[in-house]
């Protein structure tokens, strides 16, 4: 798991990257990073891989502490870096099997695992081909292969399908769910909006090194877009002024037959609401929750974050 | 260190078969060690045929080992760039974080860097002279003896470390491998000049003195290579992706840092030059001992070495003690012959000559020349004892009344030249390469401006007034 408090870095003396970032990513969780480019989520991740000593701040990493045991961390971590940095005169087998040694793997669980992550990614046959040859996509799916090669405990994944082509990205994907399901702790840092609501559990944006919002997908959807919001549609023109709305429900849009309601307790409201439409004689087609995206929730954020901004 | 080991190796092996997999690194490195072989040779054969019209037996004798080092330091030179690229290479093609996102340590990963750096030049540098070697059989000359030969390539070695481990200092520091290779000119050269003084010793047919010179390069190299390691971090190569040049940001860092929070001269006196010279202890300590040592050690090499060269009877000591003393007599006169402010002027030069050399070198060089300047004052007090002075009044009468400020400015402006040298190869995550070099050369002005400058002033007055006096008074003249 990922513990962090007040983790804060300064470059140069006079620039923070990251200030004052709490985190806590339990077991099985994934928690996606997201900000604009130079927001701070490359040093986070980096702090929290012991690469770079915090400023300010502690974090704990697989359980240990990233500032007193270092070396430790980073043998339980696993990471994708933003270049895929490979060795390009080494072919795809030769690669891993050095991570393997650099992770102290032995032969057997090196070439095990070689086998496994080239063949899960589709790169059997490039193997024995120098890495400097792959596509770009190839190199990105090696990369990633890299950082799962001593299968860690925790997994902090800078765009991890970044340059895939749809096959692959789904590949990434899966994998990433199945490590998840079995217990890995995992941060992604992405640009993918769609990738990371797909996957994470929990959402945190960063902007100027600060977090701004953090909490479950769910939760900030509420906090940032308001109350849910479900759209009635009928199947021929509907008066709704003689509607008695339930408590707890407004309408937010509506023309001839559709209404938008924004509903604050859908679970004990919904049910008062379908039955005074149709009461009143409406002639329901359909009743759905309108769907709100992640990428609602991001742009929402980052407009009022500039909006703060330029006011200062 | 079973595991210690394995790490340095995994990192060494990988860069050693990836540059063996490059055929622009492997191609021109086979034809350098295969052409200059061949250049020696002509040449040799060119010198046997010079030597046989014109005599000099001596000189064609002397001439292969010397041959044999050049042979051995060229591809030292071109394999550089091994080293130079290193880290640097590796931070431009965006290789190196994965590697320091692994579990090694940063000594694994530094020792693996520099074991390659050395084992591909020294392999180059030894076949070159393998080569040149089994050409020469083919030449009548006198092949060279199996203990020069062992001299030589231990000597070869040394360079190897020492040009390595210092690019591997610069490629951790340089923020790119354009840098890197600007910088490589502050390795070859200073090696080459080392080499021409090692080629003098060659000629001079001294053998033993080169072991002097092996252990000398050798402790550089390996100061070096502890420095080089203790002020290695991997978040110092991420930590900055570029150092841009800012002129007046620079200058408004050196005037701060030179007066720092004082409000006048009196104030910078007592508060701010203590603050620096603190800093000087451990510095000033090692500087105090290695000149101490070299003044023992030249004043041991003189009364040990001359006399196998010049032989002093006694009625040649007897000559040589009333010729210095003649001297000694009008000595009064130099005041005319040797101002104050000239001599200040030359001291204050050779102290600075000691920083910039110093400061191009992280230090090294600059105590190269201090060392010859202090162990001038033992190779003075060993000509004394050769013929019949007592080197303690010597000491005490001539050198130590102006020595006692001129010495401690050399010993302070050193200490200062060598906390400059080192703070440069220190990093510094909170400033910039450029701001290091400033507040270097700033923490050195401090001490050179504030204290050294008034104590040379002093001591040439002393020098050319007062010591004269003294040292006549002090052998009855």
């Amino acid at each position: 798991m990922i513990e962090a408090y007040d983790l804060s870095k300064e470059f140069n003396g006079n620039f923070w990257a990251v200030e004052g970032v709490s985190l806590n990513v339990q077991a099985g969780q994934i928690l996606a990073l997201l900000g604009q480019n130079g927001a701070g989520k490359t040093t986070t991740v980096r702090m929290l891989n012991a690469l770079l000593t915090p400023t300010r701040g502690w974090a704990r990493v697989a359980g240990y502490d990233v500032i007193k045991n270092p070396q430790e961390v980073r043998s339980n971590v696993g990471v994708l870096t933003e270049q895929h940095g490979l060795y390009v005169r080494m072919t795809g087998d030769e690669y891993l099997d050095y991570f393997g040694r650099v992770y102290k793997l032995s032969a057997e669980k090196r070439k095990a695992r070689a086998v496994y992550l080239l063949d899960y990614f589709g790169l059997t046959e490039a193997a024995k081909r120098r890495t400097g040859e792959y596509s770009k996509g190839m190199k990105q799916k090696l990369a990633m292969a890299r950082a799962l090669i001593h299968d860690p405990a925790v997994l902090l994944l800078d765009e991890p399908t970044s340059a895939m082509d749809p096959e692959a990205s789904r590949l990434a994907r899966d994998e990433i769910a199945r490590l998840k399901s079995s217990q890995r702790t995992i941060v992604i840092c992405t640009h993918n909006l769609v990738e990371a609501e797909a996957l994470a559990d929990h959402v945190a944006i960063i902007y100027r090194g600060k977090i701004l919002l953090s909490g479950a997908l769910d939760e900030l959807k509420r906090q940032v877009l308001g109350a849910a919001e479900y759209e009635a549609e009928f199947a021929e023109s509907y008066n709704a002024e003689a509607l008695d709305l339930p408590a707890g429900v407004e309408i937010v849009a509506r023309n001839a037959t559709r209404l938008r309601f924004r509903i604050e307790s859908p679970q004990t409201t919904n049910p008062n609401l379908v039955d005074a439409l149709t009461s009143r004689g409406a002639r329901v087609i359909s009743f759905y929750e309108v769907p709100r995206t992640l990428e609602q929730v991001y742009l929402r954020t980052m407009e009022r974050a500039q909006e703060t901004t330029y006011a200062e | 260190m079973r595991n210690n080991w394995d790490g340095i190796w995994l990192v060494a092996r990988r860069e050693f078969v990836d540059q063996f997999r490059d055929w622009r690194i492997i191609a021109p490195m086979i034809i350098m060690i295969g052409l200059f072989p061949f250049i020696a040779d002509a040449n040799t054969r060119e010198a046997i045929n010079f030597m046989n019209r014109y005599g000099g037996d001596l000189i064609l004798e002397r001439l292969v080992p010397f041959v044999v080092l050049v042979i051995g330091f060229f591809p030292l030179a071109f394999t550089l760039g091994v080293a130079l690229e290193a880290f640097v290479g590796e931070k431009e093609r965006g290789t190196i974080e994965p590697l320091l996102n692994s579990p090694l340590t940063d000594s694994q990963i530094y020792l693996g860097k520099l074991l390659v750096g050395i084992v591909t030049p020294l392999i180059a540098s030894y076949l070159s002279t393998g080569l040149y070697l089994a050409l020469l059989l083919r030449r009548a000359v006198a092949f060279p003896s199996a203990y020069i030969l062992l001299l030589i390539l231990l000597l070869t070695f040394a360079h190897a470390v020492l040009m390595v481990s210092s690019a591997i200092i610069i490629s951790v520091q340089a923020t790119s491998i354009r840098a890197a290779n600007l910088l490589a000119s502050f390795v070859v050269m200073p090696v080459a000049f080392i080499l021409q003084g090692e080629t003098t010793l060659i000629f001079w047919g001294d053998e033993e003195v080169l072991w002097y010179a092996i252990v000398a390069v050798t402790l550089l190299s390996g100061l070096l290579v502890r420095l080089g390691l203790a002020h290695f971090r991997r978040e110092y190569l991420l930590g900055r992706e570029i150092d841009t040049l800012n002129l007046k940001r620079l200058a408004h860092l050196f005037s701060d840092r030179f007066t720092g929070k004082a409000k006048g001269v009196f104030n910078w006196y007592r508060e701010e030059l203590p603050l620096t010279l603190a800093q000087l202890r451990t510095p000033l300590l090692i500087v105090i001992t290695i000149g101490v040592v070299a003044v023992f050690a030249s004043y041991g090499w003189t009364i040990v070495q001359i006399p196998a060269y010049i032989t002093i009877t006694p009625e040649r000591a007897e000559e040589l003690r009333a010729y210095a003393l003649s001297n000694a007599s009008s000595l009064e006169m130099i005041s005319s012959q040797l101002p104050a402010p000239v001599l200040f002027y030359h001291n204050a030069r050779a102290i600075l000559a000691i920083f910039l050399l110093g400061i191009a070198s992280f230090g090294v060089l600059g105590l190269g020349l201090f060392l010859v300047n202090v162990g001038l004052v033992g190779g003075v007090l060993g000509a004394a004892k050769l013929i019949g002075f007592s080197p303690l009044l010597t000491f005490f009468a001539g050198v130590a009344p102006h020595g006692v400020f001129e010495l401690t400015a050399f010993f302070l402006a050193t200490a200062a030249m060598v906390k400059a040298g080192a703070q440069l190869v220190t990093p510094q995550t909170e400033r910039s390469m450029g701001e290091t070099l400033i507040v270097s050369i700033v923490d050195w002005c401090r001490v050179f401006v504030g204290i050294v400058l008034p104590l040379l002033a002093v001591a040439a007055v002393i020098e050319i007034y007062a010591t004269p006096y003294i040292l006549k008074a002090a052998f009855g003249l």
